[in-house]
């Protein structure tokens, strides 16, 4: 039962790193949002699912990357990659700025209780998967293949390819910027003020829908990039394909302390590990059980997550 | 949007209410029996306006517009009354609808005798969920709920005990009641026993509404902390609710599982547990008739005109956001009395 975890551990670790990136990045859509409305962003998986379709779209329609087999001339690989991964973030920003707007603004200006504002969110984030499930029918959607999966090289077994290199890489950048983004930008000391009271910051001046909007903007386009190297990785897509990633990277955002930035990184992280060794051990169809057992059991031992109390004055 | 506020103020639901408390006893026995009658001759009722072009109005009738009544009126009891949002319903719906499969197929019990075991086992397992998630409030709850959904229809799809992927083939259909006869060709007699098992819901929703366990729930909903400060053990009345309406779906899966004569997983997707939540959502939160009134339409709608058949999932995910926002009570809201007090914020 843990032979293969054990024959094949460094390579394991190196693909749960790569997934917890991905983690990592979907689960800032959630914190953030939650941060400053105290309320899961439902939607967030159809955000992740509109990059991921955006990427495809501009990589095979616009730039015509329609053959796989091909190796891409550097110059235009290097426009590829920064388009879809501009492309993508623009669209799944705009989808949550748009999600924002439709379900959450007039029932935060009403005043309505939270459960009316949950049931909203469920509604836009159904309506948005079934719009996507309708113009595909219901059909994955391929995505030529854009990167040649090329080993750079190798340490104890583990393979680093050059999409899983780029996703790493990527992605740490991203988060430091966001990072330091909400630690010292106006914009992002606004967010933070929102977040540890919003009454306060509101008799400050601070324009609350403003401040939401931007957070669900800059939410959006972190999933937006997660969307990118997720399709450049597994080179297919779904209407579907943000479920099962959506709660595990809510998980993940549980498990460091939702609603805060720098728990999500740890809990993006450690649940892509654990994800990988548990798929090793019990097999990959008990993968989605295991996120939510682990779900069930942060929140029922630990809500406030592992890292909720230690680091409470970077929330976002 | 003026059309909307005169909208807005139209409250059926005291009127109606307003109405049935200035009635004589004798009145409110003719007017309930002659609703009841009326449900009963529906199955007759199939030639003209009501017909459905899309499927067999018969079997729409039994499923999905009685047993989403049915459902609705289970979740109600969850979301409405106790104000918990539950996005696992399915889960007991699947519970009930694989133990009248399994029993049905390796033993000689039929469906009446399933019945109370079915129940039984979805109320069980919504009180093993219930004990660590009913600790949660709000939105944590209803992603833990889901988890659960998703948990039992991933087990039943690994498990090859119980078929697996393929499901479970061959279930047999209830007895014949005397000379009713149960053949899927003709369901009226599907169709009464839904009715049945809708009125002795509607019964218990009653009962329990003006007695202790309702007025906990309604404290619950209201003010959780103040609630627990009342001396209301909140989580013994959460755990109650959310078992009485894991009943409900458990009794419903039975049935369907008898009237299906085949069920897999793919049966018990997280859509269903949603289209449930909207029919409860979009009638009126809390009120049995807007509960029955918007399950009805919500199922129904989509077997008459073609066009939101294809689209069923998309309408109703339109029908949560379009209610939440402009008329959050559904169509026929609670009673005013009930309704919760939110202190505005303004902007």
């Amino acid at each position: 039962m843990f032979d293969t975890l054990i024959d094949q551990f460094w390579s394991l670790t190196l693909s749960g790193i790569a997934l917890g990136f991905i983690y990592v990045l979907v689960s800032l859509g959630y914190t953030m949002v939650y941060g400053v409305l105290r309320m899961i962003n439902f939607a967030n998986s159809e955000i992740f699912m509109f990059g991921t379709f955006a990427t495809i779209i501009i990589s095979r329609d616009f730039l015509g990357n329609v053959d796989g087999s091909k190796t891409l001339p550097l110059p235009k690989l290097l426009l590829t990659i920064s388009l879809c991964l501009i492309g993508s973030m623009i669209v799944s920003g705009l989808v949550a700025v748009f999600v924002e707007l439709v379900a959450y603004r007039r029932l935060r200006a009403r005043g309505t209780n939270k459960l009316a504002t949950l049931i909203s969110a469920i509604g836009i984030s159904i309506v948005l998967s079934e719009f996507m499930r309708m113009i595909t029918h219901s059909r994955p959607t391929l995505n030529p293949r854009i990167l040649e999966k090329k080993s750079l090289f190798e340490i104890a077994g583990a393979n680093f390819r050059i999409d899983t290199v780029l996703t790493i890489v990527f992605a740490a950048v991203l988060f430091f910027v966001l990072d330091r983004f909400v630690k010292f930008s106006r914009l992002g000391r606004a967010i933070r003020a929102v977040s540890m009271n919003e009454d306060a910051s509101k008799l400050m001046g601070i324009d609350l829908n403003r401040v939401i909007s931007a957070t669900f903007l800059i939410g959006g386009m972190m999933s937006g990039a997660a969307a990118f190297f997720y399709t450049l990785t597994y080179e297919n897509t779904k209407f579907n394909v943000g479920f099962t990633l959506g709660l595990a990277a809510f998980t993940a955002a549980v498990i460091g302390g939702i609603g805060n930035i720098r728990g999500a990184f740890f809990g993006g992280l450690s649940l892509g590990l654990v994800e990988v060794y548990a798929s090793a051990v019990l097999g990959t169809q008990w993968k989605s059980v295991t996120v939510f057992v682990i779900l069930v059991l942060v929140l029922v031992v630990k809500p406030s997550g592992i890292f909720g109390e230690a680091v409470q004055q970077t929330r976002a | 949007m003026k059309f909307l506020s005169v909208f807005k103020d139209l409250n059926l639901r005291d009127k109606g209410a307003e109405f049935w408390e200035n009635s004589s006893p004798t009145k409110r026995k003719v007017i309930a029996t002659s609703l009841v009658g009326l449900a009963a001759l529906l199955p007759f009722m199939g030639v003209g306006i009501l017909d459905t072009p899309v499927s067999d109005y018969g079997a729409v009738l039994v499923y999905p517009v009685g047993m989403f009544i049915l459902m609705a009126l289970g979740l109600n009891i969850v979301v409405g009354k106790s104000g918990l949002l539950d996005l696992g319903y399915v889960a007991f719906f699947a519970i009930g609808a694989y133990t009248m499969a399994i029993l049905g197929t390796h033993t000689s019990l039929n469906t009446w005798e399933i019945m109370p075991i079915g129940i039984a086992l979805a109320m069980l397992a919504g009180f093993i969920l219930g004990l660590p998630a009913l600790r949660l409030r709000g939105d944590y709850l209803a992603i833990v709920t889901l988890g659960f959904g998703e948990i039992v229809r991933i087990s039943a799809l690994n498990t090859k005990a119980i078929g697996g992927p393929n499901g479970i083939a061959n279930i047999p259909v209830p007895p014949s009641i005397g000379p009713i006869k149960f053949n899927l060709n003709d369901q009226k007699a599907y169709f009464w026993v839904v009715l049945i098992m809708i009125l002795l819901t509607i019964w218990m929703i009653r009962r329990l509404s003006v007695r202790r366990a309702g007025r906990a729930w309604e404290a619950i909903r209201q003010d959780e902390d103040v609630a627990e400060l009342m001396g209301v053990n909140t989580l013994r009345y959460k755990l109650w609710s959310f078992s009485l309406g894991a009943a409900i779906g458990g009794a419903a899966g039975v049935l369907y599982g008898s009237k299906t004569l085949f069920i897999a997983p793919e049966m018990f997707t997280l859509n269903v547990s949603i289209l449930i939540l909207a029919c409860v959502v979009f009638g009126g939160m809390g009120n049995i008739w807007g509960v029955m009134v918007g399950a009805a339409i919500l199922a129904y709608l989509p077997e008459r005109i073609r066009f939101i058949s294809d689209a069923r999932l998309f309408v109703f995910g339109l029908a949560l956001v379009i209610t939440m926002n402009f008329r959050p009570d559904g169509i026929l809201p609670r009673k005013k009395r009930e309704k919760v007090i939110v202190k505005k914020v303004s902007n």
